[in-house]
C-alpha cells in the first residue's frame, strides 16, 4: 500500500515532466502538470496517514524511508507544488514566453520531484545529493525570465548555495567517519545508524560535523547570515516558482537539520547543537524583522518574511520538547500556505501595476476587490495575528520556549513579532489605503480564474487551522516529535 | 579503521600527496591568470585519483581504483577541459580586480590553513602514526574549505569563483579518500556525476549572465541589494 502511493507519488511529477519536454505544447504542459500536482497532493495525506497508522517503512535496501517526519514534509510540498501549479497556468502565460512554456514546466516538476525525492532519502549522503539536485534544477527556474536581474540572481543563488551546501557534505563525511570507529570501515549512512554511533564518538569531532552540516542546510534553509542570495532569488523568480521555493524547498533543508539534530539527540553535544539552532532562529528572525521594516520591494519583502519564518521554525525545533516540534512542524505548514498566498498576490499586483516597488502599487482594493481583500488578510495571518494559523503555530513555539532554557530567545522573540507586524502591515497599509495624487494605471489582466483560485485554496485552510487545531494533527506531530527525540528507528 | 595498522612508508606516501594538493591549491591563489587555475586543478585531481589508487592498494580496497580511474577521467580530463572551453568563450585571461593581490592572499592563505590545524588537532584523539595522518587529513579537509572560501571572495571572475567551488569539493574528496576509504562506492560515483552536472550548469548560466547581466564579474553584479 505505502509503496504504492511512494510509486504514484514520484511517477506523477516524473510523467509531467516528461510530458512537457517531450510534447513542447504549452496547454499540455501546464493542464499536465496540475494534474500530476493535485494526484500528489492526495498520495501525500495517504501517505502520511497510512505512515501514522502502520509506522515507517523501509525500501530498496533501506536507501529509502518513509516515516512521519518525511510523510509530512511531503504533504508540505505537495500542497504547494499543486498551488502553485494552478497558479502557474494563470500567471506564465502573461509573461509572454509561450514557446518556453514547456521547458518552464518540464523544470518545474523537475523540482518538484527531486524535493520530494529528498524526504524520504534514508542515507545522509543520498540526501545530501538530492537537495544539490534542487538547487541545479530550480536555478534555472530563477533565471527563467532571462532579465539581467534574473540572471544575476541566479548566479548568486547556485553559487552561495553551492558553496554553503559543500559544508553539509563535508559534515556528512565526518559524521561517516565518526561513525566508522563503531560500526567498522564500510556501512549504510542511514540516519539509524548514525544516531546509535554518534553517543560514542569523539565529542568534539561529533560537535564539529554537527555546526558543519548546520551551516551547510542552513545555507539552504535561509538562515542568517547566509541568508543572502534568498531575498535575490524570491524576489526575481516567477511568482510560482517564488512559492515553490520559499513555501517547498525550504522545508525540504530544515528536514535536513531535523534529521541530523535526531541523530545528535541523546549525545553530550545534543545540548550544543540545540543551542545552535537556537542561536540562527533567533538571528534570522532579528536580520529579516529589521530589513522588513525598510523594504521597498515587494517581492523582496515576502522573501525577508520567510527568512524570519524560517527562523521561527529553527527556533521551535531548537527549545526542542513535544511543544516546540509540533510547534515547528505546524508552522511548516501554515507558513507554506500563507507564503504561497502572499506571493500570489504579490505576483497578481506585480503584473497589474508592471513594478515590482511598493511605491508604485497603490489602490490595490480598487484594481481587485476580491482578491486583494485575501491578500490583505493574508499579510495580517503572515505577520502572526490571529485568527490566522500562523499565530497558533507561534504561540505554541512561545510556550515550548518559555518552558525551556532559551528565555532570552523568548523575550527577543516577542518584541521583534512585534517589529515584524508594525513593519510588515504598515508596507500593506500603505498600498492599500494611502492617497495618492496621481493613481497608477493597472492593467486588467486575463486569466484571473486561474490566479485567484489558488489563492482561495491557501486563504481558506490558513484561516480554519487557525480557529481548529485538529487532535490528528497532533496525534501525528507527538509521533514524529518521539521520532526525533528518540533517533530515526 | 585501515589507519590504525598504517606504517611509516604509507604513512609519508599519504601526508606528501595530501600536502602536495594543498601547495597546488596555493599555486592557485598566488596566480592570476585563469589557465593557471585550471592547470593547478587538473594536476590536483591527479594527485587525489592517485591518492586514491594508493589507498586502495594499501589498504586493501579495490573497488578505489575505480575510484581513482574515474577521478582521472572527470576531475582530471573532463572538468579542466570544460572548463577551458568557458575560458575561451570568454576572453577573460586574468583576473583584474582581484580585492586582494595574490601575495596577500598566499599570506592570509597559510594563516587559514594554521587555523585549520588548530581546528584539526582538537578533533582527533588517535596516537601517531595513525594519528599523524588523520590530523594531516582533516587540516587540508578544512583547509581546503578555507581556501575555496578565500578564492570565493576576494576574486570576481564567474570561471574563478567556479574553481573555488571545485577547490571546495576537493578537499572533502581528498579528505574522504584517507579517512573514510570504505564509503559505499555508489556515493562517491554519484557525487563525481553531481559535480560534472554542477559544472555544465555552471557553463550554461557563464553564458547567460555574459548575454542578459552583460559581465561575467560578480563586482558588476549589484542590481539586488538591501
Amino acid at each position: 500500500m505505502v509503496q504504492d502511493l511512494v510509486i504514484i507519488l514520484f511517477c506523477a511529477p516524473l510523467a509531467a515532466a516528461l510530458l512537457s519536454f517531450g510534447s513542447r505544447h504549452s496547454r499540455a504542459a501546464e493542464y499536465g502538470t496540475v494534474v500530476a500536482a493535485s494526484a500528489d497532493f492526495v498520495v501525500s495525506i495517504l501517505l502520511l496517514v497510512a505512515t501514522l497508522r502502520h509506522g515507517s517503512t523501509l525500501w530498496w535496501r533501506a536507501y529509502i524511508q518513509i516515516d512521519a517526519l518525511g510523510a509530512w514534509v511531503i504533504l508540505c510540498i505537495s500542497i504547494v507544488y499543486a498551488l502553485s501549479s494552478i497558479y502557474a497556468v494563470g500567471y506564465m502565460r502573461l509573461l509572454d514566453e509561450e514557446e518556453r512554456l514547456p521547458l518552464f514546466y518540464g523544470l518545474f516538476s523537475g523540482f518538484a520531484f527531486t524535493m520530494l525525492a529528498a524526504c524520504v532519502m534514508n542515507n545522509a549522503g543520498v540526501f545530501w545529493i538530492a537537495i544539490e539536485l534542487t538547487t541545479l534544477i530550480s536555478t534555472f527556474l530563477v533565471g527563467f525570465e532571462r532579465e539581467a536581474e534574473s540572471t544575476e540572481a541566479a548566479w548568486k543563488y547556485i553559487v552561495v548555495v553551492s558553496s554553503g551546501i559543500s559544508l553539509a557534505l563535508l559534515g556528512t563525511v565526518l559524521f561517516y567517519w565518526g561513525g566508522s570507529f563503531v560500526l567498522g570501515p564500510t556501512y549504510a549512512m542511514t540516519w539509524t545508524a548514525l544516531h546509535h554511533s554518534a553517543s560514542q564518538v569523539y565529542p568534539p569531532l561529533l560537535t564539529v560535523s554537527f555546526l558543519l552540516v548546520l551551516v551547510g542546510y542552513g545555507t539552504k534553509a535561509g538562515l542568517a547570515p547566509m541568508h543572502t542570495w534568498l531575498p535575490d532569488a524570491h524576489s526575481e523568480s516567477p511568482a510560482p516558482v517564488s512559492a515553490m521555493l520559499s513555501g517547498a524547498l525550504l522545508n525540504a533543508s530544515m528536514l535536513g537539520i531535523a534529521r541530523f539534530l535526531g541523530v545528535v539527540s541523546g549525545t553530550s553535544t545534543s545540548r550544543l547543537a540545540h543551542t545552535a539552532v537556537v542561536c540562527f532562529g533567533i538571528f534570522s528572525f532579528v536580520i529579516a524583522s529589521l530589513f522588513i521594516v525598510r523594504q521597498t520591494g515587494i517581492k523582496r519583502l515576502m522573501a525577508y518574511s520567510s527568512v524570519e519564518h524560517i527562523g521561527v521554525q529553527a527556533l521551535g525545533l531548537g527549545f526542542g520538547g513535544v511543544l516546540g516540534i509540533a510547534g515547528a512542524l505546524y508552522h511548516m505548514l501554515n507558513h507554506s500556505l500563507n507564503k504561497s498566498l502572499m506571493f500570489f498576490g504579490a505576483g497578481n499586483a506585480m503584473r497589474a501595476y508592471g513594478s515590482k516597488e511598493i511605491t508604485d502599487i497603490r489602490d490595490v482594493l480598487r484594481t481587485f476587490p476580491v482578491t486583494g481583500i485575501l491578500w490583505l488578510l493574508g499579510a495580517v495571518g503572515i505577520a502572526g495575528a490571529p485568527p490566522f494559523a500562523l499565530f497558533l503555530s507561534e504561540f505554541t513555539i512561545l510556550r515550548a520556549g518559555i518552558a525551556g532554557p532559551y528565555r532570552w530567545a523568548v523575550v527577543l522573540f516577542v518584541i521583534f513579532l512585534v517589529v515584524v507586524f508594525i513593519g510588515f502591515l504598515s508596507h500593506f497599509r500603505a498600498m492599500y489605503f494611502d492617497e495618492t495624487e496621481n493613481p497608477p494605471m493597472p492593467r486588467i489582466l486575463p486569466g484571473l480564474v486561474w490566479r485567484a483560485l489558488p489563492m482561495w485554496l491557501s486563504f481558506l485552510p490558513v484561516l480554519v487551522l487557525g480557529l481548529w487545531w485538529p487532535h490528528v494533527l497532533w496525534n501525528a506531530f507527538t509521533t514524529i516529535s518521539a521520532e526525533i527525540m528518540g533517533g530515526a528507528r | 579503521m585501515f589507519l590504525a595498522h598504517v606504517n611509516s612508508l604509507q604513512a609519508s606516501i599519504f601526508s606528501s600527496l595530501a600536502i602536495l594538493s594543498l601547495l597546488l591549491a596555493f599555486v592557485m591563489l598566488g596566480s592570476h591568470w585563469l589557465r593557471n587555475y585550471v592547470y593547478a586543478f587538473a594536476a590536483e585531481s591527479w594527485l587525489i585519483a592517485v591518492l586514491s589508487a594508493a589507498v586502495g592498494y594499501f589498504g586493501g580496497y579495490p573497488e578505489l581504483y575505480a575510484i581513482a580511474f574515474l577521478t582521472a577521467i572527470f576531475r582530471g580530463l573532463v572538468l579542466p577541459y570544460l572548463l577551458m572551453r568557458i575560458i575561451d568563450r570568454l576572453h577573460v585571461k586574468r583576473e583584474v580586480h582581484a580585492i586582494l593581490q595574490p601575495s596577500s592572499s598566499l599570506v592570509v592563505g597559510a594563516l587559514l590553513v594554521m587555523f585549520a590545524f588548530v581546528i584539526a588537532n582538537h578533533m582527533n584523539r588517535q596516537a601517531p602514526p595513525a594519528g599523524y595522518v588523520v590530523v594531516l587529513a582533516l587540516t587540508i579537509m578544512i583547509s581546503m574549505k578555507f581556501l575555496g572560501f578565500l578564492m570565493l571572495s576576494v576574486r570576481n571572475e564567474a570561471v574563478s569563483q567556479i574553481l573555488a567551488l571545485l577547490v571546495l569539493e576537493n578537499g572533502i574528496f581528498l579528505g574522504s579518500q584517507i579517512l573514510v576509504p570504505g564509503m559505499p562506492m555508489l556515493i562517491e560515483i554519484v557525487i563525481l556525476f553531481d559535480l560534472l552536472i554542477v559544472v555544465a550548469c555552471f557553463g550554461m548560466l557563464v553564458r547567460f549572465l555574459l548575454v542578459h547581466a552583460g559581465t561575467t564579474s560578480s563586482r558588476e553584479l549589484k542590481r539586488l541589494v538591501g
